[in-house]
């Protein structure tokens, strides 16, 4: 990993807090992302992970705080003041949001490679051809037989949705992946194979990541660094071998220990 | 051989013709006048009125006689004269609270302060057919009295007194200009003026079946009907020379306001909810459906999940129209041969295309 | 001035009429965006022109020359039946020729006579909206067209090439005009399409059940949408007209039997009738 620098970072999230008026959500969170690292989000069904997630990708407009993103061309951003029209254009260019359900994040009535094809029609590819060979392309690197290109994912396995989803928002060339328990709901075989895929992808792409999982043992397999959320609020965070094998928190502690079902 | 379809204009002329020859009917049964429509067809004509957005019981028999009875032929008539009609302004709003009342039930409360007033109603009528009606017997007198000398507070505000009913706000400004869905274009999302306009003109059918879908569990919401009003208001006009507001006539309404649940949320209590029905003439069924319906569409506005195309307001609004519904689905029978012939010619170059592919792999 | 008693000249008020034109100024001001207006209720029903009609009553004037066509042809019924409802309201000349109309109002096709400066053509839309099939909600697909968000309609057109080989629109055949705006050019068949793009008429759409007016300005450039691989093309039976043997204009399939015979013959009536010597030059 290059060194941390205080100012090539890709992320830096301040005070970020958002109630859904039930007392629930987020609050005070802080931290920093820089270029190549994943950092994991863990913690216990409702602790706020996803809702940390949306507001990171747009879904979700908070209540205090700022989101500041570095552009391409080094210029920071603040999420949440940009205009609607940049907003999706980031959405379909630099940031990829990768849905615990695959069908959330896929065109279920369109074809595999029309999936993986969107946002490069979206930004402006017009060569059905090189459209094609980059579905293929990707098709492969997710390991999904190239001739299912033409079939709906609807006659696709989970894992294989899953993959789908995976290859449809990488083929832009994200600066950012959100992914929200992309394991969650799968088979322990095919979690195994998808994790794998995932490592060799993110080592091979160098990719950012924020990667949000109740599986320590995910954690532990791709993060580089972790976030320990309870209540809405970030309790603990440090690199992955740290919170892991020496929390500092009693609640790291029981969460590590498997007392609580994550 | 082909001949061009030439002679459109008198086969036009031959069908309009023979339109009025079927709607005459055989010319020895004597000729129905407007009159007899508007006073013993009076219901459709209500609901001719309703859906046109015009209070002219005389135009609406005329366009039912025109019609041959078609409610929606009827309806479109008497629509597309109304948009000819110059718009001088917008009355004051109609006071339901001081109807002249024909009839007035709730069915929350036993009795109630004014009473329950059936009035002329089918309800408890046994639907036999009766013959002495073929017979073109002599209606009986019905039986008059005096009416109680009681004011009828509204159900809902009695509920409202006690903290237990939602209060409607009035626009922050009663004199600014109303909102007109038929002056100004329709955008989403509506909000609710636009949304009771939309489905005061409904169609009766459509909003009868989806406040049926919501008691069917496609949008639960736990309606009560708390009281149906039916009866006239004078509708009154500010003149601006004047200085005070003037009387113009009476028009006959029935009303509908639901009683709903509402579980309350962090910052509302618990406390009952309404929904909205209002509809010239003597429309209670389409009054019912409208306030449950209306009640439907503030699910949003209630935090209540949306499970249910009545919940929907675009979709509702966007298809609770007889006259465009009615003209869209026809418009099917209008000529379509030139795309007809466009997907011909693809269908047959699909196909060729697949027989070549089979034969070069062969 | 106007034709029938107790009517305004072409029917509508001339308040109606300004709100129009409002809003027809606007839709030339931004080509290809929709513009929403107040459509009025009409006596012809819904999706039988009334869109076209409120916007021809807004641009005729009492020294106009109208035409009008549906599938091509000015003696279909809906045509005869909206020419005679201008004929009556507004009393002004109308023509079957092409070239002597100034507003020609138009259901499904575009005349095969080019069309010249100072000419109008008003086009019928039942469904102005080119994303409804792919988003049926409006208050989204205002927001893709104000963001030029257009991805979901080139995954459609890849659609069809993956799976039957060629994009798979007959008409009604989606375009983008002036390098901004994708917009429905009204069910022509695609036939017509190369016809939008920089003529020197103007071009009105009006859709009245759906409220909502567009433009396409003389001399704009109008691409009709496709794949660099995979061009715009059009379909042509391959034979001539029957009748005048056109082997360039679009042609109407006629069954004469029930034993398979079919003939071609201009979707033009005007076209086909001035071709075969019928009218006068
Ligand atoms: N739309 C919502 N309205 C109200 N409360 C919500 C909403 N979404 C989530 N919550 C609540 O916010 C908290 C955090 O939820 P979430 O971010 O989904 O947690 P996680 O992803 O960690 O399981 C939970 O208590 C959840 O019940
Ligand atoms: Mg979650």
């Amino acid at each position: 990993m290059t060194a941390l620098t205080g100012d090539d970072r890709l992320l830096c999230v301040r005070d970020l807090g958002l109630d859904y008026g039930n007392g629930r959500g987020v609050r005070d969170v802080n931290f920093d992302l820089w270029p190549g690292e994943v950092l994991g989000i863990v913690g216990e069904s409702g602790s706020g992970k996803t809702t940390l997630l949306k507001l990171l990708g747009g879904q979700l407009a908070p209540q205090s705080g700022s989101i500041r993103y570095r552009m391409a061309d080094g210029t920071m951003i603040d999420l949440n003041t940009m205009s609607e029209a940049r907003r999706r254009h980031l959405g379909r260019t630099e940031l990829a949001f990768v849905h615990q359900n695959p069908r959330d994040g896929l065109r279920l009535a369109v074809t595999a490679g029309g999936n993986v094809g969107e946002r490069l029609m979206a930004n402006g590819a017009r060569h059905y051809g090189r459209i094609r060979a980059a579905a293929l392309d990707w098709l492969e690197r997710v390991e999904i037989e190239t001739g299912r290109i033409d079939d709906r994912p609807t006659t696709f396995s989970g894992g294989m949705q899953q993959r789908l989803q995976i290859a449809r928002n990488l083929v832009s060339g994200p600066r950012l992946v959100l992914m929200d328990e992309p394991t969650g709901g799968l088979d322990v075989s095919v979690q195994a194979r998808l994790l794998d895929l995932l490592r060799g992808l993110v080592a091979d792409l160098g990719l950012t990541v924020v990667i949000v999982t109740h599986d320590l043992g995910v954690a532990r397999l791709l993060a580089h660094r972790l976030m320990v959320m309870q209540g809405g609020r970030v309790i603990e965070s440090g690199l992955t071998d740290q919170v892991l094998d020496d929390p500092r928190e009693p609640y790291t502690q029981l969460l590590v220990s498997s007392v609580l079902a994550a | 051989m082909y001949v061009a379809v030439k002679g459109g204009e008198k086969a036009i002329d031959a069908a309009h013709e023979w339109l009025a020859e079927e709607r005459r009917g055989n010319p020895e049964v004597p000729e129905l006048s407007v009159g007899q429509i508007a006073e013993q067809l009076g219901l459709a004509v209500d609901r001719v009125m309703a859906e046109a957005s015009l209070y002219d019981r005389e135009l609406a028999s005329l366009a039912l006689k025109q019609a041959q009875g078609d409610v929606i032929e009827a309806v479109f008539l008497l629509r597309a004269y109304r948009t000819t009609l110059p718009r001088f302004g917008a009355s004051l709003s109609v006071d339901t609270g001081a109807m002249h009342i024909d009839r007035r039930i709730s069915a929350t409360f036993k009795d109630l302060p004014g009473g329950q007033v059936l009035g002329p109603t089918y309800d408890y009528t046994h639907r036999l057919l009766d013959f002495t009606l073929a017979a073109e017997g002599k209606a009986p007198a019905a039986p008059t009295a005096v009416p109680r000398d009681e004011t009828m507070p509204r159900v809902l505000d009695l509920l409202a007194d006690e903290g237990l009913m939602e209060r409607e706000e009035a626009p922050a400004d009663e004199s600014g200009p109303v909102p007109d869905l038929t002056r100004e274009p329709l955008t989403y999302p509506a909000g609710r003026a636009l949304r009771l306009q939309g489905l005061a003109r409904g169609d009766e059918g459509f909003l009868l079946s989806l406040g049926y879908s919501t008691q069917r569990g496609y949008g639960r919401n736990h309606p009560f009907a708390g009281e149906i009003r039916q009866g006239t208001v004078s509708v009154e006009v500010e003149v601006p020379e004047l200085g005070f507001a003037i009387d113009i006539g009476d028009v006959m309404l029935t009303e509908c306001q639901s009683v709903n649940q509402f579980k309350g949320d962090a910052v509302r209590p618990a406390q009952f909810t309404r929904g909205y029905g209002l509809v010239f003439g003597r429309g209670e069924r389409k009054a019912m459906a409208m306030a449950l319906v209306d009640r439907a569409l503030r699910a949003e506005e209630l935090g209540e999940a949306v499970q249910g195309p009545a919940q929907d307001e675009e979709f509702v609004l966007s298809h609770t129209d007889n006259v465009e519904a009615s003209g869209f689905v026809q418009h099917l029978k209008l000529p379509h041969y030139v795309d007809f012939q466009a997907e011909l010619q693809l269908v047959r170059s699909l196909r060729a295309a697949r027989v070549a592919k089979k034969e070069a792999a062969e | 001035m106007s034709g029938v008693e107790g009517y305004n000249f072409a029917y509508l008020d001339e308040q109606t009429k300004r709100m129009i034109r409002r809003a027809l100024l606007k839709a030339v001001a931004v080509p290809g965006y929709q513009v929403p207006f107040a459509s009025r209720e009409m006596p012809l029903p819904y999706g039988w022109g009334t869109g076209g009609i409120q916007v021809t009553a807004a641009v005729l004037g009492a020294d106009d020359t109208l035409k009008v066509i549906d599938q091509g042809a000015d003696d279909t019924t809906n045509a005869v039946s909206i020419r005679r409802f201008f004929a009556k309201t507004a009393g002004v000349a109308t023509t079957t020729r092409t070239a002597e109309a100034t507003v020609i109002q138009t259901r499904h096709r575009i005349p095969e006579q080019p069309l010249t400066e100072g000419q109008i053509l008003v086009y019928q839309v039942p469904t102005p909206e080119p994303l409804r099939w792919l988003e049926p909600r409006e208050a989204e697909t205002r927001v893709l067209h104000a963001l030029g968000d257009y991805g979901v309609m080139q995954v459609e057109l890849y659609e069809d090439i993956a799976i039957h080989g060629k994009i798979k629109r007959a008409y009604d055949y989606p375009v983008e005009v002036a390098q901004r705006y994708m917009t429905s050019p009204s069910p022509i068949p695609k036939f017509d399409n190369p016809k939008l793009s920089n003529s020197p008429a103007l071009q009105l759409f009006g859709a009245g059940r759906e409220k909502r007016i567009y433009a396409i300005p003389p001399h704009t450039p109008v691409r009709s949408l496709d794949f660099e691989d995979y061009p715009f093309d059009v379909d042509h039976p391959g034979q001539p007209c029957a009748l005048c043997g056109d082997r360039a204009s679009y042609l109407d399939e006629i069954v004469t039997d029930d034993k398979g015979s079919r003939m071609f013959v201009c979707s033009d009536t005007d076209h086909c009738a001035e071709r075969r010597g019928e009218i006068p030059q």
